[in-house]
């Protein structure tokens, strides 16, 4: 059984699409990524599992309960980061994560202190006078101080720091190391490639693939610039290469297959530069775009 | 209920608990600081009053009133004392969901292993027992002032029972209208300008609603259905007004927790 079960989830608010049709499984002990420009039905899709919102159609079930009518039971064993964090601006930071604490049964305290300690965070704070980041602090420890078997991160890396950001993935790794099923939402590729074990991809409401990192990245378009003296486009034109064009003295062009293929061309060259990355987001969703429009 | 909730609610309504029993001991203390010689002038102050048009005697809570005696002012100045319970018990009203959710904070409790209802009734209650606190100090200034300021005239205990007796009810009925108002519409970020319209106008609508003729409007607003003056004259409630204003507040509970529960709780776009 999955730990998490959607099927055919969909929601409008009012005549506005939130998502259509969305159906995924995310496996007990996963990082399962989640991915998609703003906009594309992600915070909808986490507000859905939690019950802050109810569907148009469709199911979703959590430890194989319906999470619309046990979401109580549920949600004790849940985790949940927003992306947008608010909270009671008069108080200070220990007297909410106190009582953020009490919903719990069990005895959250030990943890909670470690956490705050792990990303530096002041205690004795008043909310209101804390920075972005620091509420988004704020907003790791109280999702993460029960120890639940299920944490929902949306878009957690948002104003945090580089360092901070290495210090949540490592807690983020090591909570999942001890079991901990982690669905991650991001509109960045990298840092989903970076901790996730698969991934789906959102689009304008809809999931338009479904996949492990491995075979997405292996799957996936690069993208390749050649700079080199007299260079003809048309040089790289083999399977695999797609919208070839020529910019001032370079050449660009996206190629999906092995990369050696590539390689063994541009060893014959005198190349003055050569860039091969990872296409943006933006451009996987291009690719999409395109595939699903031919 | 969860005692958490409820404790959390609570003390985050300290600051106002103790602003709201201030006004209320600062208006008692000064209208009835008054009665010593409004009682001393009772003759003269009748015959003048007697010139009004009874429209206006009616509008400011007067007609029928006799100030001399202590039962006859205190009705008076209780209409002053309903106004502030109402805003109060209003701005509570407006407050208990809908600000949280336009300031995007109701998130946090949501997401918690807590049903709805149990949210919604921990809050109600919380709320409630915030303006019982106000409610006891309305009865301990009331008693305080009238033995102070009564120099030796002589009260009737019944019907200043009866007008403090009403206070609970009158306040949970504006608690009640105040949230099932504010769950019909969204984005409410500030309690006070909503509360001041419901408390205020129930009010107006009371004092004025003569003015309307035969439209009876004034009928539904609680101000009618625990009208000191007629408290005052009859020693008993209006029943079937106390009954339209418990029939009122139940269905305006139903109303507000068959929304709650089937609620989207707004997020940031």
């Amino acid at each position: 059984m999955s730990i998490i079960e959607v099927e055919g989830l969909t929601k409008y608010y009012g005549r506005t699409r939130g998502i259509e049709d969305v159906s995924f499984r995310v496996e007990e002990g996963e990082i399962f990524g989640f991915i998609g420009p703003n906009g594309a039905g992600k915070t909808t899709t986490i507000r859905l599992l939690l019950a802050l919102i109810y569907p148009t159609r469709g199911s979703a079930r959590i430890f194989g309960r319906d999470v619309f009518r046990h979401g109580p039971e549920i949600r004790q064993e849940i985790g949940y980061l927003p992306g947008e964090v608010f909270y009671y601006g008069r108080m200070k930071v220990i007297d909410l994560l106190k009582y953020a604490a009490s919903f719990y049964n069990r005895d959250c305290t030990r943890r909670m202190f470690e956490l705050a300690e792990y990303m530096e965070l002041d205690l004795n704070r008043r909310i209101d006078e804390l920075s972005y980041g620091n509420r988004k602090k704020v907003g790791i420890v109280q999702g993460l101080m029960h120890s639940p078997r299920v944490v929902f991160l949306d878009e957690p890396t948002i104003g945090l720091d580089p360092l901070m950001q290495r210090r949540f993935f490592d807690l983020i790794r090591e909570e999942n190391a001890r079991g901990m099923t982690v669905f991650f939402s991001s509109h960045i590729l990298s840092e989903v490639q970076r901790l996730c074990h698969r991934v789906a991809i959102i689009r304008e409401g809809h999931i338009v693939e479904i996949a492990d990192m491995e075979t997405l990245i292996r799957n996936n378009y690069k993208k390749v610039r050649v700079v080199a003296r007299d260079i003809d486009p048309s040089y790289f034109d083999i399977p695999g290469v797609t919208h070839l064009e020529r910019i001032n003295h370079a050449v660009h062009f996206f190629y999906r297959g092995d990369i050696n293929a590539v390689l063994r061309r541009l060893s014959a060259l005198n190349v003055t530069d050569v860039t091969i990355e990872e296409p943006t987001l933006e451009e996987i969703f291009m690719h999409y775009y395109e595939r699903s429009g031919s | 209920m969860k005692a958490n909730i409820y404790g959390f609610e609570l003390w985050r309504k300290r600051n106002s608990i103790l602003i709201w029993s201030a006004s209320i001991v600062l208006v008692a203390l000064l209208y009835m600081g008054l009665f010593p010689t409004f009682a001393d002038y009772a003759a003269v102050l009748q015959e003048t009053l007697k010139r009004f048009p009874p429209e206006y005697l009616e509008a400011f809570g007067m007609a029928g009133v006799d100030l001399s005696t202590v039962v006859g002012y205190y009705s008076f100045v209780f209409t002053f004392l309903q106004i502030l319970l109402a805003l109060q018990a209003s701005n509570y009203g407006f407050d208990l969901i809908a600000v949280e959710e336009g300031q995007m904070i109701a998130d946090f409790v949501v997401s918690k292993p807590v049903a709805r209802a149990q949210i919604l009734t921990s809050k109600l209650l919380a709320a409630f027992t915030a303006l019982t606190i106000t409610s006891a100090v309305t009865w301990a200034a009331s008693f305080l002032f009238i033995e102070l300021f009564r120099e030796g005239r002589p009260y009737e205990l019944r019907p200043l029972a009866l007008m403090l007796g009403s206070i609970p009810i009158f306040q949970a009925v504006f608690l009640s209208l105040g949230l099932a108002f504010s769950l019909l519409t969204r984005g409410i970020r500030s309690a006070t300008p909503y509360g001041l319209v419901l408390g205020f106008g129930g009010y107006v609508l009371n004092a004025f609603g003569d003015l309307l003729g035969d439209v009876k409007l004034e009928l539904i607003t609680p101000f009618r259905h625990f009208d000191p003056t007629y408290i005052a004259q009859h020693q008993a409630y209006d029943a079937p007004l106390v009954l339209l204003s418990v029939a009122m507040m139940v269905i305006a509970l139903a109303f507000s927790y068959w929304r709650y529960l089937r609620r989207d709780i707004p997020a940031a776009v």
